[in-house]
């Protein structure tokens, strides 16, 4: 059987996550292509909705990359968003989905090699967690039509 | 005015103060020339990992900076490059400038690094501290400015024996260019800044530290690139010379500095304590099981923040502080591993021999042969220690008109004053230079901007080869053919360099033949290109924001090369997603907002009073209030300057030169009532003379200080002969003849400071009983002068004071806070009781006089934090913006903070950060309108619950609830206050808000097809 490929959707702040990926791949950094990054101005903007809706649309996995906290661009907005992982977290866990495939990350500009182990962290637990059960209706659905 | 000034500046150095006076001073409407002698700029703060106390990371907080000085119109960076002379005078300056050869064309180049790969000869990487070794042709930092490669003249095998040329061969832009050549070049300015910068101090060939031949004895400046993330061993802390996790780690403290020993350098490095206290909170961070020790003389803790960061690495974090200079350090006897330290333990008074794994010496700051060449030959006075030579009354302009400088060279210093003094020096070039205010300085005219409006999209993609770095991986042309099949995609192409002129026109064409409406380009970072393509996207007559940048460089082929068809997938992907993205977007306009050209300064204190000359100076109208009846505050009642000069003689020219002043007008018991507004146009009321007025001001300077606190302990306010500092100081100010007459005359420091209720330290106490001990003894060399402390404070050149007042004699005894002295009046007499360190016993002194260094106290004024919604620290001075790079700013915009208000400092420090809070206020003063960002919130008042959460999480007070119109009580965005983070759009509960450029139905739509 072929490994599983997750879909796994990262919100990247612009002046952190986004810029410690920027750096991973100016030292060349090695990381599976699994992961898709969706800027945003700062992580104060992901809101619930936009980590529920990734997983209804079939995304496997998903996660929101912020400054290290106390040091957001925007004072407080990664701290927000924390609460708002944890609170996908209880949902999911409540409706049967697991809670690890939404995580937050925190990570400075400077830290290209971490975003490139969250990207591994990440491809791997949710390679073992195997193909979301909303992703799977998804495509079974798609195949039907 | 007889000549016509130049309307443009040379700065000296392209550190983080140049970089700040160049962005004040262009911002402001004055062309600059940056001069680097390094390949780019950035300075010794790139080099760093984090900053204290905040422990920010030094690069995140850096590199906008750095990016908005390499994309400056009105900054020229001329780097590798350094002053050869400067004629003239100050107004019409000629410098002559030698560039060295770069051998890469910096238009063609584009940073693939191609070249490094192919590159055979390694050299020792000066940016790692030599740690590692980099190719002769590279790029010193990867998110070095300008981002171009250099090849190291010295080392290159073409250019030293003519043989190789790999990186000629590589280059797939055909930038190297082995025949560059030397340049000299004559720039025309009307000023100069020396941002120079200091030369950390070298320990090598000093046998005592045995840094020479033992690589895990290292300088504070290495461990930096030892702990960084970007540094050799990308973060991960082990010992350098067998890789192995270090378990036991100690810094040894005042290497090169407070030395007059084993070097030459007297002074105090004033940043070295806390930077060791930073690295050793990190590495706690990183490991907690390490043993930290820091070995110090005097723990010199003296800003804000630092106090409590000093106690949190003791008591939070475990550090051990052992007071000692440690005598010497060796390694271990037979190839065993680890540093043998020798010191003499205090407590028990015996050697102690303990050994560490890792030896980091604290390294000082000092000023290098070649700056000081420099000085000598421009004529620039320096002091004893090699420091430019400055006026606490004029803190940065130098021995030579129109020559300004700032940072380190003007003395040790941190990064927040140097910040500080650079905005201070453009100040004082700006004010030199008025007269030619935006006449050299270029702005862009870009054609009429189409309307868009209603048009089906119609998108241009351009996927980009970047020659062989996208496309060594990706599948460039299949990416192209992917997109030309999407929604709304009218063209597709391939480029080779998107980012090449020749693309920009070719862009520009396309949209006009093509009738293209939005655009992608699939390249490498919007970090730093996105400026580039919207620029083009203006000159092509579309709104800059009907644009997005898909990165499958960064995030695409240069991670992914060992899955090339992963990586292919993926960039259709993103493309995709941005296309769906893209199509949504419609164009944004950036609100215009006119800035009144009236500055209120709050506070007529010696700040206060040196914000309104400035701003006065440059043509603003200044109100300058004052709550007392006359100006000058604290600084009444002083006597004279650390230095030696006169307070009085000083303020006296500065408030004839504020009466005399036709651009100030003072309102004296004047209280500010009311604020309305916000930036360029606020609306004060003003309490004033029975009556009140309105003023209406497109920038506050907040000035209003802080005082002496009254002490509650020993002995004061019961007996004459005890007296606070500013008390002494206004009896040597009249002169009191009795004082000639004291036999013994005590001070005590930390009066109020440093102690658990009031936890900071007053900065200012130490230095002034040292001044204070001097001048007593000379006016009576028999007087018994002692000074009871904690740690002496003197930092920077200020040492000095210190050093000759021990030489006369001043006896100086340390207490701890858990031994504090005891004071009592026994039959009239006053004595005072200390246990002496050195002694190990208690002493009597009778003394005539006890003077108190009483803590500097804020006023705490909540309502003045009200009216400007301005924060306030836990010790009630005002927070700044941002502790590092933006010490005289509000994150409120339009509102500037200088002076005791923001921290205690000494006179010289509180009027450059007048100016530099000047300096900020100009910035806006002088473009009379500000544009906004068009990435900013809107409200859309019909789904608009009136909850107010939005107007709770904001930090920059952008949301309101309208208070009139059909629409009362609904929640509204301030767009110039709007700084588009989005977190309000995130919390709003009924979907009213909505942020530019980041809809929701643009997520949506991203999501969808991700």
């Amino acid at each position: 059987m072929e490994t599983f490929e997750p879909n796994i959707l990262a919100y990247c702040c612009k002046y952190c996550a986004y810029a410690a990926a920027d750096l991973a791949g100016s030292m060349r950094m090695n990381y599976p292509g699994n992961i898709k990054i969706i800027q945003v101005p700062c992580t104060g903007r992901v809101d619930v909705l936009h980590l529920l809706k990734a997983l209804e649309d079939g995304a496997d996995g998903v996660y929101v990359a912020g400054c290290l906290e106390g040091e957001c661009h925007f004072i407080s907005g990664n701290l927000k968003v924390k609460k708002r992982v944890l609170q996908v977290k209880k949902i999911l866990s409540q409706i049967g989905i697991e809670p690890e495939r939404v995580e937050m990350f925190n990570l400075s500009s400077a830290m290209g090699p971490r975003f490139a182990e969250i990207a591994v962290e990440m491809t791997e637990r949710i390679r073992k967690l195997g193909p979301s059960v909303v992703g799977l209706y998804q495509r079974r659905q798609a195949a039907v039509n | 005015m007889s000549k016509q000034t130049t309307g443009a500046v040379l700065i000296a150095g392209g550190g983080i103060g140049g970089i700040q006076a160049a962005l004040d001073l262009a911002n402001s409407g004055y062309y600059v020339y940056m001069i680097e002698k390094n390949a780019s700029i950035g300075g010794v703060m790139s080099q760093l990992d984090k900053t204290f106390p905040t422990n920010d990371c030094s690069m995140c907080i850096m590199s906008p900076k750095l990016v908005e000085v390499g994309r400056h119109i009105n900054i020229r960076l001329i780097t590798l490059a350094e002053i050869k002379e400067v004629r003239g005078e100050l107004g019409n300056f000629e410098v002559d400038v030698f560039r060295k050869a770069r051998y890469v064309d910096m238009d063609k180049c584009i940073a693939c690094g191609a070249c490094t790969e192919k590159c055979p000869k390694k050299v020792v990487d000066a940016y790692n501290q030599g740690l590692v070794k980099r190719k002769a042709v590279y790029v010193q930092y990867p998110q070095a400015v300008p981002l171009k490669y250099v090849i190291d003249a010295e080392h290159c095998i073409k250019l030293t024996k003519g043989k190789c040329g790999n990186c000629e061969k590589t280059c797939p832009a055909g930038a190297i260019n082995y025949d560059d050549q030397d340049q000299n070049v004559t720039l025309k300015v009307g000023a100069v800044i020396l941002a120079p910068g200091f030369s950390p101090y070298n320990p090598a060939g000093k046998l005592i530290y045995s840094y020479d031949n033992n690589p895990d004895v290292v300088t504070s400046l290495e461990y930096e690139r030892l702990l960084s993330a970007s540094g050799p061993n990308q973060g991960h802390l082990v010992r350098p010379s067998d890789h192995a996790e270090p378990k036991r780690i100690a810094w040894l403290q005042c290497v090169g500095s407070r030395d007059t020993n084993t070097c030459d350098n007297a002074h105090c490095s004033s940043v070295c304590c806390m930077y060791a206290i930073k690295q050793a909170i990190i590495t706690k961070e990183h490991d907690p099981g390490v043993d930290c020790t820091i070995f110090y003389m005097d723990m010199r803790t003296h800003g804000k923040g630092f106090e409590n960061c000093y106690n949190e690495a003791r008591e939070k974090y475990g550090i051990r502080f052992v007071r000692c200079k440690v005598h010497s350090v060796f390694p271990m006897a037979g190839g065993e591993k680890g540093q043998v330290l020798d010191y003499m333990d205090e407590h028990t008074g015996k050697w102690t021999r303990t050994t560490f794994d890792i030896v980091v010496l604290s390294v000082g700051m000092e000023i290098g042969p070649q700056v000081r060449e420099l000085a000598q030959k421009l004529g620039v006075g320096l002091t004893d220690s090699g420091f430019c030579r400055t006026a606490a009354f004029d803190p940065v302009s130098t021995s030579r008109p129109g020559i300004y400088v700032c940072g380190a060279f003007q003395g040790p210093k941190d990064i927040p004053q140097t910040v500080v003094e650079a905005g201070a020096a453009a100040m004082r070039a700006g004010i030199a230079l008025a007269g030619g205010r935006h006449t050299l300085t270029r702005a862009m005219s870009p054609p009429p901007e189409r309307n868009i409006y209603g048009e089906r999209p119609r998108i241009g993609v351009f996927v980009c080869h970047c020659g062989i770095n996208i496309s060594g991986v990706i599948d460039v042309p299949a990416v192209r053919d992917y997109a030309a099949g999407l929604p709304f995609v009218e063209y597709a192409a391939d480029n080779m360099y998107s980012c090449s002129q020749d693309t920009q026109d070719n862009i520009t064409k396309l949209i006009h033949e093509k009738n293209l409406n939005r655009i992608v380009v699939a390249a490498c970072t919007p970090r730093t290109h996105d400026p580039l393509f919207q620029e083009t996207l203006l000159n092509a007559g579309l709104n800059k924001y009907l644009f997005e940048m898909v990165n499958i460089r960064n995030h695409g082929s240069w991670v992914h090369k060992e899955y090339p068809q992963a990586a292919t997938e993926k960039a259709k992907d993103l493309v995709r997603m941005a296309v769906a993205k893209v199509a949504q977007f419609q164009a944004l306009e950036e609100a215009r907002l006119e800035i009144d050209q009236n500055a209120l300064v709050i506070g007529g204190g010696l700040s206060g009073m040196a914000a309104a000359l400035a701003l006065a100076d440059q043509g603003y109208p200044v109100q300058l209030l004052e709550r007392e009846a006359h100006l000058g505050g604290q600084a009444n009642r002083l006597y004279k300057i650390a230095g030696g000069e006169s307070v009085q003689d000083g303020l006296d020219s500065m408030r004839i030169a504020v009466a005399n002043h036709p651009n100030i007008r003072t309102l004296l018991n004047a209280q500010l009532t009311h604020v309305d507004g916000f930036v360029g146009n606020f609306d004060s009321t003003v309490a004033h003379d029975g009556g009140t007025e309105t003023i209406r001001h497109g920038v506050a300077v907040i000035a209003t200080g802080a005082r002496e606190s009254r002490p509650t302990e020993y002995g004061y306010g019961g007996d004459a002969r005890i007296v606070t500092a500013l008390e002494l100081d206004e009896r040597m100010r009249q002169p009191d003849p009795a004082l000639q007459q004291v036999n013994t005359a005590v001070f005590i420091q930390c009066v109020g400071s440093r102690e658990p209720q009031r936890p900071y330290c007053s900065r200012i106490c130490c230095t002034h009983s040292v001044s204070a001990a001097l001048h007593l003894k000379e006016l009576n060399p028999a007087m018994n002068v002692f000074v009871l402390y904690r740690d002496i404070r003197t930092y920077g050149e200020r040492e000095k004071l210190y050093k000759t007042a021990r030489e006369k004699g001043v006896i100086f005894i340390r207490f701890g806070l858990d031994d504090k002295p005891r004071v009592q009046v026994k039959d009239g007499r006053l004595e005072v009781e200390v246990r002496d360190h050195v002694l190990q016993r208690p002493v009597f002194l009778e003394a005539d006089l006890l003077t108190l260094a009483a803590a500097v106290v804020p006023y705490k004024d909540e309502q003045l934090a009200r009216f400007f919604k301005v924060p306030m620290n836990a010790d009630g001075f005002f927070a700044e913006a941002h502790v590092k790079l933006a010490p005289s700013n509000f994150a409120t915009d339009g509102v500037f903070l200088c002076g005791l208000a923001h921290y205690p400092k000494p006179m010289d420090e509180s009027i450059a950060q007048a100016q530099a809070a000047a300096s900020g206020a100009t910035r806006l003063l002088s473009q009379k309108t500000i544009r906004t960002s068009g990435t900013v919130a809107y409200s859309s008042p019909m789904d608009c619950s009136s909850c107010g959460v939005c107007t709770a999480v904001c930090p920059y007070n952008a949301p309101f609830m309208r208070t009139d119109g059909p629409f009362k009580g609904k929640a509204d965005i301030n767009p110039v206050l709007c700084k588009g983070c989005g977190a309000c759009v995130a919390s709003c509960r009924s979907g009213a808000l909505c942020l530019k450029g980041f809809e929701e139905s643009q997520l949506m739509a991203m999501i969808e097809c991700a």
